[in-house]
């Protein structure tokens, strides 16, 4: 790497004195309010450390006061790029415990939702990324495909955003005569116009220069840290729920010959991790497109339970872990049999996956660290919960 | 800590100053925004879909490109305000040089929102600064951005520039410093800190 020691002052010959840097909790670098020290040696990162707490908002003292159908509003919320996702575990959890068998168009219908949610969620990274880069563009391509998404799911769920859909028990209700039509055309318009915003980002040579062999992450920190998600599958770490242990209806999509696959790469880089987030798109897309096919052909039918006036889960304890669109999304819920949870501890995939920056930083150029913290694709409220 | 950068000042006649002046003044500040995006949660995602081709808010002269607080005008708070963070938007918000304008966008930094019995969370960013408009919403809407950008340009464009009117706007230069906190709220963020709320 001598063209790299070229560029990067410090720790040659000079006599520097260590300086310590404090980037954020406001800068515009950060996409929310992640602060971070780190301590300089030139223009080299001798070490990071990321201060968290600023978005704090004590989610899981709150989830021990709200009963189980308002408990899903603040799930939400915690990573706000994968509200669908996250709700879902919650529900899921609370169906598991209280034993309920849940409608199997309710099923698919979820696992389509999952899946469009996990498209809107890699869109805002494939076009924030190249805006911390410098590449302004890209983010104008894919806002543009999330809001033709984000209206087939408002129509559903009257969200934007915050879509509050599931219930215990399936979903709040069915959806419009003739979306499944809207959600068809919307899928394949993104799939249509995806090369717009590729163009702009695969083969870039500023972002390629940027991005390669840059902030390399080996699969053995990885999993010491419980790295999950996009960033440990762009490190060759080939794991992810939906097949590994399937939930929805993710056995029959993920089964050999479905059209599920798991999109990993080897480098570790922040190119691989980009690239995985970008390919995951094209497969969700096909997975999107397999619910609506299977839809088509399912009966009219419920797509929810009866719930009684007042829930109570049964006593005991079970952890939901789901593969959120950023990596696991784990709630750990303890029941004492009263209609609010003793206890609902959440994993967050962000949490996990920002602490490994303590270990990619050190050895990074100043300039380099905007890239390896945008490559982490993280959302800070789910750092802090 | 904090920065002085005092409200320009007309002239010593501006007390007098015709209509027509007032009225280029307020037209040029109400059609040049440059926003300081204060952005906490999950409303600055939806500060960031407004910006963008659909919504479009540069069409109202509300430009994003503000490298920060101190070559701003109008900063939205976008999220949920944390105790933790309320000293660091107290500071970004001196820093900004007078005339200048806070939109709070969302239920969170209006009230708290669905964090209002959290024991983190500040409940409402206008216990920290002045706010001029409120819009609701969690998150609101991209065009309940727009109204409340139109709102906050007929507010401005019914500004006085006189002498006593400026006065009247500086936060801690009047008699009564109340006069910082907006509305009737006369507490800091450590004052309406609590405990655990208790099970239902």
């Amino acid at each position: 790497m001598t063209s790299e020691l070229d560029v990067g002052m410090g720790a040659g010959g000079l006599a520097t004195a260590d300086m310590v840097l404090n980037i954020g909790p406001q800068h515009p670098a950060t996409h929310g309010v992640l602060r971070l020290r780190v301590v300089l040696d030139g223009e080299r990162i001798v070490s990071a450390e990321p201060v968290i707490g600023y978005m704090h908002r004590g989610a899981e003292k709150l989830f021990e006061v709200r009963d189980y159908r308002q408990i899903t509003v603040l799930a939400n919320r915690h990573d706000w790029l994968s509200a669908f996702s996250n709700e879902l575990g919650v529900v899921l959890g609370v169906e598991a415990m209280l034993g309920m068998e849940v409608p199997e168009r309710a099923v698919w219908l979820r696992t389509l939702l999952a899946e469009l949610n996990r498209v809107l969620n890699h869109l805002m990274f494939l076009g924030s990324y190249p805006l911390e880069l410098g590449a302004i563009t890209p983010v104008f391509y894919a806002f543009r495909e999330r809001e033709e998404l984000q209206a087939v799911m408002e129509e559903a769920s009257g969200g934007r955003m915050h879509y509050m859909f599931n219930r215990v028990g399936g979903l709040k209700e069915d959806v419009p005569a003739g979306w499944l039509g809207r959600v068809a055309s919307a899928v394949s318009a993104v799939r249509r116009r995806m090369p717009d915003l590729e163009a702009l980002i695969v083969g870039n040579e500023i972002l390629e220069a940027r991005t390669r062999g840059v902030g390399v992450l080996d699969v053995a920190t990885c999993t010491a840290y419980g790295v999950s998600g996009p960033i440990a599958r762009a490190s060759g770490l080939d794991i992810d729920l939906r097949r590994d242990d399937p939930y929805l209806a993710y056995a029959a999509l993920f089964a050999p010959g479905g059209p599920g696959r798991v999109v990993t790469r080897s480098e570790g880089d922040c190119l691989a991790r980009l690239q995985v987030l970008l390919e995951q798109v094209h497969v969700s897309l096909d997975l999107a497109d397999a619910c609506l096919d299977t839809l088509a052909m399912l009966p009219a039918g419920p797509v929810n339970q009866r719930l009684p006036k007042v829930l109570k889960v049964p006593e005991g304890e079970r952890y939901t872990a789901t593969e959120n669109p950023l990596g696991f999304n784990g709630y750990y819920l303890v029941s004492r049999g009263e209609k609010t949870p003793w206890r609902l501890k959440l994993r967050s995939a962000s949490f996990n996956n920002v602490q490994v920056l303590s270990q990619v930083l050190p050895g990074c150029l100043v300039a380099d660290m905007v890239a390896v913290l945008g490559s982490m694709f993280f959302v800070v409220g789910d750092i802090d919960k | 800590m904090s920065v002085d950068l005092p409200m320009p000042r007309v002239g010593p006649v501006a007390e007098h100053a015709p209509k027509p002046i007032r009225v280029v003044l307020n037209w040029g500040r109400r059609y040049s925004l440059w926003v300081f995006n204060f952005g906490l949660a999950c409303c600055a995602i939806e500060f960031i879909a407004t910006s963008m081709g659909r919504h479009d808010f540069i069409r109202l002269g509300v430009i994003p490109f503000a490298p920060g607080p101190r070559q701003a005008d109008l900063m939205v708070v976008s999220g949920t305000v944390t105790d933790k963070m309320a000293p660091a938007i107290r500071r970004l918000y001196d820093q900004m040089p007078e005339p200048k304008y806070v939109i709070s966008f969302g239920a969170c930094s209006n009230t708290g929102g669905p964090y209002w019995d959290s024991y983190s969370v500040t409940k409402g960013v206008d216990q920290l600064i002045p706010v001029d408009v409120y819009v609701p919403g969690c998150p609101p809407r991209p065009e309940a951005l727009l109204q409340g950008i139109i709102r906050l340009q007929e507010k401005i464009a019914a500004e006085r520039v006189s002498g006593a009117a400026i006065g009247a706007r500086q936060p801690g230069r009047t008699r009564d410093l109340d006069q910082r906190y907006a509305g009737h709220r006369t507490a800091a963020a450590a004052e309406v800190t609590r405990g655990l709320v208790t099970k239902p």
